[in-house]
């Protein structure tokens, strides 16, 4: 019965928050004088009209099944993890200096070097917040925030100062080897940015439904993060179960980095802000609940949602911010579930009721 | 006021979806009167009280007070009709003082202003007139357990409610304040009021109750004169099979020390000691009851010998080996189990699966797992076949355990650390909250432990408890043992003294060893 139940609402929940956020986006839309069905429609073939298209949503999506994995380790042990953006940014920067570093590797060594590089990365920077949660109790909502910052200035000033050319704010392209993107590739999307990344990802989702559920380090992570006394009482080291689920976190963030430095733009530029796929991330690991499946296909339709969104502003007058108005609509809904559950639950219990009375 | 009907309850019905937690209830309480509701956990004594206190409505059924059929929609309305009711867990405050959280709600105020001195008038004229000792402005989290509940009872009483209803009350307090509160109990009913007490401790309902009614499976089976019924009579009506706590102590050759304290100090975040040069030893094939009131240390000594909180000082001895300050793991893998004082905040992680939670201290070794890879179909055939030894009534094993019943959350816990085969067991408060069936169910298993030649170290809040498992007794005071004998050396209020600080001289206590 409660097995049931619970299915249940981890599939229903989300899917009634991504149709009342449309709804909302269409009434704003309304009310704006936008017509919501032309939008839509432009949207939806704006995302999957083309092979183009598809191969952006995809491309689009692949750095957020990363980040998304990465918010949902973490969370699992208790632990929430602002810093996606900080340590995507910090991956992509070791990934595409890896790349820049070592121009003569070949193709085979080059491309794991490069995502490692990433990976690491990644998972060190996390690991200064876990380290400080851990043994000083500090919360990791503060120190991840600061070092996101740290890690936007501190990119920016190592692009400057190293690997930009003159007084430019981007460095070079990578060479070759390191590119996720290929020619076949592009030739079967009708030249879309779309990558290899995604089989990155798609391995990440498997790997870490394998580690959550099937390994012990998985079921101390969630045994940590559900009671942590409880945990204690079991001979876990919750010190040592948060620094590894926060280096865990850190390098999916940090490979979802990398997807963008060795797929998307295959250089690393000057930011004037946190990449989007750490926030993204966070509000597509919600969206899911945490199960790996579910954070694949919450994030192909934060894809649909960002590509097909910039169709609606070719197509017609509505401004780009209206779709950023819906998406934020749907992870509104996601995150006021508790209401939907609520409804649900008051529902069924007057069915219940009503049975009981009959009976 | 004699004998005018307090409440009466018609065929009440309470159903959840498709159980039903109250079958066609009928009964009757007298002001003037202690009625006791007896059941077992889950027999749905609590849910009949919900309902008379406003907080569940019945599916079907009538309730009636002083003869009137009412509709009670809030607990507000069962204040208004005078019920009050003294939760199991205290609905207090604890940075409020006293006489806050006895006006909490119902404040007498002029123009929003509140009324202390009115206020204060009242709740002390309440407190002397029932000889319910309570200070109105110490804070409720610096007051003992005992004061505590008093304050529950004043609060009621400060609503002027003249139907109290009580759910095991006595489960938080020493032997004295328990004859205290019988005491009130009977002051009480004496003025005219009508008292419900809901119980499962026979001894208390004998010695207070007027009149008792039987629930067993959400139906009432019998009421009955409590004077003309004998426990061992109730116990079997509530259960419907006949109860014996008391339990033989065959005779078991003692095998070495498996547990060694020697000058044990336990200091707490402030740097006070909890457990101040603590000496004790249990050897295989007996059992250690340490008595003693709630907050004198025996949280601390538990956790220090299970590797929870650091030993300041002294050296913890298990099994021969010196496990001061050893890890948790290296403690339960050494042959400890134990059974934590806090079944809900230590014993389980409720959201988790009974699988999980069945393997939570060997979720590492075989055959739970190897090389760090967990194998989930071991883990669910051991939990299956647990879950059947140790009678955990479940509907299926992937069921979280929050969803079990305190009862069988406790009996997951028993399976778990007893099927380990500890040598030494520590067990805290196991039965708390339980009721008979399974009390006697979980004694049981801790005597096969014993009678298997482990060593035990029982530490209770109830006395009875102690008395009836223990082969010998420390009580322990202010971090300290204050005495130690074999059980048939002591008295309860040998014991009863001791726990209260008094140290008994030798002469009047032979001391084993």
């Amino acid at each position: 019965m409660r097995i049931k139940n619970t299915t249940f609402y981890s599939i229903w929940i989300p899917i009634t928050s991504v149709v009342l956020g449309l709804l909302v986006g269409a009434i704003i839309m309304a009310l704006s004088g936008f017509d919501p069905l032309a939008n839509y429609i432009s949207l939806l073939t704006g995302a999957l009209g083309s092979a183009n298209a598809i191969g952006e949503v995809l491309r689009s999506a692949t750095p957020l099944i990363l980040t998304g994995l990465g918010f949902a380790v973490a969370n699992s042990a208790g632990f929430f993890n602002i810093g996606l953006a900080g340590q995507a940014l910090i991956g992509w920067l070791a990934s595409v200096s890896f790349a820049l570093a070592f121009p003569g590797l070949p193709s085979i060594l080059m491309l794991p070097g490069a995502i490692l590089a990433g990976a690491i990365a990644g998972a060190l920077w996390s690991g200064i917040a876990g380290f400080l949660r851990a043994y000083f109790g500090a919360s990791e909502v503060i120190t991840t925030i600061m070092l996101n910052y740290v890690a936007l200035y501190g990119t920016n000033a190592v692009v400057k100062s190293f690997l930009a050319a003159g007084d430019g704010d981007y460095s070079k392209t990578i060479p070759a080897a390191a590119r996720l993107r290929t020619p076949f590739l592009e030739q079967l999307t009708q030249n879309s940015t779309f990558h290899w990344g995604l089989l990155v990802a798609l391995a990440g989702a498997v790997v870490i439904w394998w580690l959550m559920k099937r390994t012990t380090m998985g079921f101390e992570i969630r045994a940590v993060g559900l009671n942590e006394d409880a945990a204690q009482y079991a001979g876990m080291s919750t010190k040592r179960t948060i620094i590894a689920a926060m280096l865990i976190s850190g390098a999916l963030a940090g490979l979802g980095g990398a997807m963008e430095g060795l797929g998307n733009f295959q250089n690393i530029i000057v930011n004037t802000a946190l990449p989007p796929i750490g926030f993204d991330g966070m509000s597509v690991s919600l969206l899911a609940g945490g199960s790996p499946i579910g954070i694949v296909l919450s994030a192909l339709l934060f894809g649909i949602l960002k590509i097909g969104g910039l169709n609606i502003s070719i197509a017609s007058t509505t401004p780009p911010e209206i779709v950023d108005i819906v998406i934020a609509a749907v992870i509104f809904f996601v995150g006021a579930n508790y209401i939907i559950r609520f409804a649900g639950q008051r529902l069924s219990s007057l069915k219940g009721k009503k049975e009981g009375a009959t009976k | 006021m004699g004998q005018e009907i307090a409440i009466q309850l018609s065929d009440l019905t309470k159903r959840f979806g498709n159980f039903t937690a109250n079958d066609h209830i009928s009964m009757t309480v007298d002001f003037g009167t202690v009625h006791a509701l007896l059941g077992e956990n889950g027999a749905g004594k609590t849910t009949l009280m919900n309902m008379l206190s406003g907080i569940l409505k019945p599916t079907s059924g009538q309730i009636f007070v002083r003869g009137q059929a009412v509709q009670l929609n809030s607990a507000k309305d069962a204040t208004k009709l005078g019920i009050g009711m003294v939760h199991q867990h205290f609905m207090l405050v604890d940075n409020f003082t006293v006489l806050e959280n006895i006006i909490l709600g119902s404040e007498p105020n002029h123009g929003g202003v509140i009324d202390r001195k009115a206020a204060r008038q009242a709740i002390i004229a309440l407190s002397e007139q029932y000889g319910l000792q309570i200070d109105p402005d110490a804070l409720v989290a610096d007051i003992s357990v005992g004061m505590q509940q008093r304050v529950e009872i004043v609060k009621v009483l400060y609503r002027s409610a003249d139907i109290l209803i009580f759910d095991e009350p006595t489960a938080v307090l020493t032997p004295q304040e328990v004859t205290e509160l019988l005491a009130i109990f009977r002051q009480l009913a004496e003025e005219g009021k009508a008292v419900i007490l809901i119980s499962h401790k026979l001894q208390e309902l004998k010695a207070v109750a007027d009149v008792t009614t039987i629930i067993r499976r959400g139906q009432v089976i019998e009421t009955v004169q409590t004077s003309d019924t004998t426990t061992e009579e109730l116990a079997e009506l509530m259960v419907g099979r006949p109860i014996d706590l008391t339990q033989e102590h065959p005779d078991v050759a003692l095998g070495p020390d498996f547990l060694t304290l020697t000058n044990v100090t336990v200091v707490d975040n402030q740097k006070l000691p909890r457990v101040h040069n603590l000496s004790l030893n249990v050897r295989g094939g007996e059992i250690v009851g340490l008595a003693g009131i709630d907050g004198n240390g025996q949280s601390e000594l538990v956790k220090a010998i299970t590797g929870l909180l650091p030993v300041d000082s002294g050296t913890i001895m298990i099994n021969g080996q010196n496990l001061t300050n050893a890890s948790v793991r290296q403690i339960t893998q050494s042959g400890v189990g134990h059974i934590p004082e806090d079944r809900q905040k230590f014993g389980l992680i409720l959201p988790m699966s009974l699988v999980d939670n069945m393997s939570l201290q060997d979720y590492t070794n075989a055959p739970y797992a190897t090389h760090g890879l967990l194998h989930p179909q071991a883990m669910l055939t051991t939990t299956e076949q647990l879950i059947q030894e140790y009678d955990v009534r479940s509907s299926s094993p992937w069921q979280s355990a929050g969803s079990l019943s305190g009862g069988n959350q406790q009996k997951l816990i028993i399976a778990r650390e007893l099927s380990r085969q500890p040598q030494l067991l520590i067990a805290m408060n196991p039965t708390r909250g339980l009721d008979v069936g399974a009390i006697e169910f979980i004694h049981n298993q801790i005597m096969a432990a014993r009678n298997a030649g482990h060593a035990v170290l029982l530490i209770s809040y109830e006395l009875d408890e102690i008395r009836q498992l223990a082969d010998r007794i420390a009580v322990i005071h202010s971090g300290q043992i204050v005495g130690e004998a074999q059980t048939h050396d002591l008295d309860v209020n040998q014991i009863g003294l001791m726990m209260a600080g008094e140290t008994i001289t030798k002469s009047e206590v032979t001391h084993a060893n």
